[in-house]
């Protein structure tokens, strides 16, 4: 199935897109999804201990299962507004 | 309130942006917080910021703020401006306004929905120097650049 993968701040310095379309096997869980990534894009491991996940604009935790067209977000440790 | 404002934007934040929209006849305190941007960090020299978001994600995550402080204070005249893009020293790049009667209230409100903002809402900030840049992810640097 096609699901849809954003990156974003060190992630996209990391994967050179904002936006990826995926192929990812049916019923994946958005850990599986992120092991595959981290395999593409070995440098993404490094951050993983400390990143997010949504799903369709939510948090989401890793063994979501993803369904065809859902958008997989990573997010970074947020660092909104000020210090 | 006039319309319903928890927005990301890409535009200069004026200090008193929203305060005409949170306020109405029957409140007796405005109180406004604006984060801006400063000329250090981590020790070193600041040239400009750069802040990126998930703009839909964060949007949504601001008006759930929004809704817990209604759900907290009964309060609904709130309104949260975030903006992304390339900053420079002093600009605002947050800008939160909450109306209440009583001072009170809106004193609480605004310091939970900025502590909020930085907890939930997924935006990005990337400090540049002089001599390099690094986004900043949660309370540490990524890496050295």
């Amino acid at each position: 199935m096609k699901i849809k993968a954003l990156f974003f701040a060190s992630c996209r310095d990391i994967v050179k897109n904002r936006e990826i379309e995926l192929e990812v096997p049916e019923g994946a869980t958005a850990a599986e999804v992120l092991n595959q990534l981290c395999q593409t894009y070995p440098r993404l491991s490094d951050l993983r201990g400390r990143m997010a996940l949504s799903v369709n604009e939510d948090y989401a935790a890793p063994e979501s299962i993803l369904r065809p067209g859902d958008t997989l977000a990573l997010i970074p440790p947020v660092s909104g507004g000020c210090l | 309130m006039k319309e319903d404002i928890f927005r990301i934007t890409e535009d200069p934040i004026p200090p008193d942006a929203l305060f005409d929209l949170v306020r109405s006849d029957a409140d007796g305190a405005v109180v406004t917080f604006a984060g801006v941007v400063r000329d250090n960090s981590l020790g070193r020299e600041t040239e400009h910021l750069v802040y990126d978001a998930y703009r839909e994600m964060a949007e949504k995550k601001l008006r759930e703020i929004g809704a817990e402080i209604r759900a907290k204070w009964g309060l609904d005249r709130v309104a949260i401006l975030h903006r992304v893009g390339r900053m420079e020293i002093g600009e605002i790049s947050v800008l939160i306004a909450v109306a209440s009667p009583h001072r009170r209230e809106a004193f609480e409100a605004c310091h939970h929905a900025i502590d909020r903002l930085k907890q939930t809402v997924p935006i990005w900030k990337k400090e540049v120097w002089k001599d390099g840049e690094t986004w900043i992810e949660g309370a540490r640097p990524v890496g050295n650049s």
